[in-house]
């Protein structure tokens, strides 16, 4: 077969990344450095690092780097829809937090009564 | 009237064009990417529980990072044996693949361990499908969503299972590769194996994130 010796991607420098990239994961995610940086940022920095590993994962070791490049647009496929999932649920989520402080006030006026 | 010639051949002489080993590739690839969506919603509605609840608990105050931390390099680490155990069937070495498999089965097992530990620790300090525990672990008092209970273990839980099925999927693959089924030309087998264990890797970075992290 022609592949049976194909070349090996740099496992171990993989390992490496990912290890580090954790490490900085549980430093941002400390509770002194997530106020410090605010809600938002974290949120970023986390779901960048997450996505980033991720991509190392896929890209390397499950070989999507060196297959055909379908099968990169296959696997890209639920990652688009669940971006999609999340614009389809924000507005109903904005609508929940809105009848949850509804529920809220008229509890707190039908205490005082 | 020549291309219509060389249709009709072509229609005698036909050959299926996905060969064996990348159809199962293929078949694994959509089953992860279908497998991917159902995490993908679950992490969605999650989402969407956390965002609608009033009041959210610190998942730092509930969950142990440290622990969880260290189950996360576990699996990176039984990703690395994984496809250690490719590279050495690919260089037709059978027992260096046999003994990273075992490896491989070694992480998935004390990651279960793990999961099985944590489970019964929080269990034990309150956290169930109905409350949430009154202090956190720095001491304080929490309140929030009972919500945070069957969320948590709904996601750690599917995660688990697919831990679970990874380790039997790679017992089998073992056991096979024990009587020297795969070769340095036979191997994809081994190879798509390595596909379900990575994308149980995959997944658990991104649970990591957002049940545990954010």
């Amino acid at each position: 077969m022609e592949h049976a010796h194909k070349e090996h991607p740099k496992y171990m420098r993989i390992f490496w990344i990912l290890l580090i990239l954790t490490i900085l994961e549980v430093v941002v995610a400390l509770p002194l450095l997530k106020s410090a940086l605010g809600q938002t940022v974290t949120a970023i920095l986390l779901i960048g690092m997450a996505c980033s590993k991720a991509a190392y994962v896929a890209l390397y070791f499950m070989h999507l780097k060196f297959e055909q490049r379908t099968l990169m647009i296959i696997a890209l496929t639920p990652f688009i829809i669940c971006v999609f999932l999340v614009f389809m649920l924000l507005p109903d989520l904005m609508d929940d937090a809105r009848h949850e402080g509804a529920k809220a006030e008229s509890q707190a006026v039908d205490t005082s009564h | 009237m020549e291309e219509t010639t060389t249709l009709d051949h072509s229609a005698d002489v036909y050959e299926p064009s996905l060969t064996p080993d990348a159809l199962g590739k293929l078949g694994m690839w959509l089953f992860l990417i279908s497998d991917a969506m159902s995490f993908g919603a679950l992490l969605a509605a999650y989402g969407a529980v956390r965002a609608g609840a009033a009041e959210w608990a610190p998942p730092a105050e509930i969950l142990g990072i440290n622990l969880t931390a260290g189950m996360t390099f576990l699996l990176i680490c039984s990703s690395v044996t994984m496809v250690k155990a490719l590279e050495a069937i690919q260089n037709g070495n059978q027992q260096r693949m046999c003994t990273f498999l075992g490896l491989t089965i070694l992480g998935g097992l004390i990651f279960l361990g793990l999961q099985a530990y944590e489970w019964t620790a929080l269990i034990k300090h309150g956290l169930t499908l109905t409350t949430i525990p009154h202090h956190g672990l720095s001491g304080a008092e929490i309140s929030g969503s009972v919500l945070f209970g069957p969320t948590f273990y709904t996601i750690t839980g599917f995660h688990g299972a697919h831990v679970t099925g990874g380790v039997i999927y790679l017992i089998v693959i073992l056991i096979k590769g024990l009587r020297g089924t795969y070769t340095a030309e036979y191997n994809h087998k081994v190879e798509i194996l390595g596909l379900y264990w990575h994308f149980v890797d995959l997944i658990w970075i991104m649970v990591f994130t957002f049940v545990y992290l954010l």
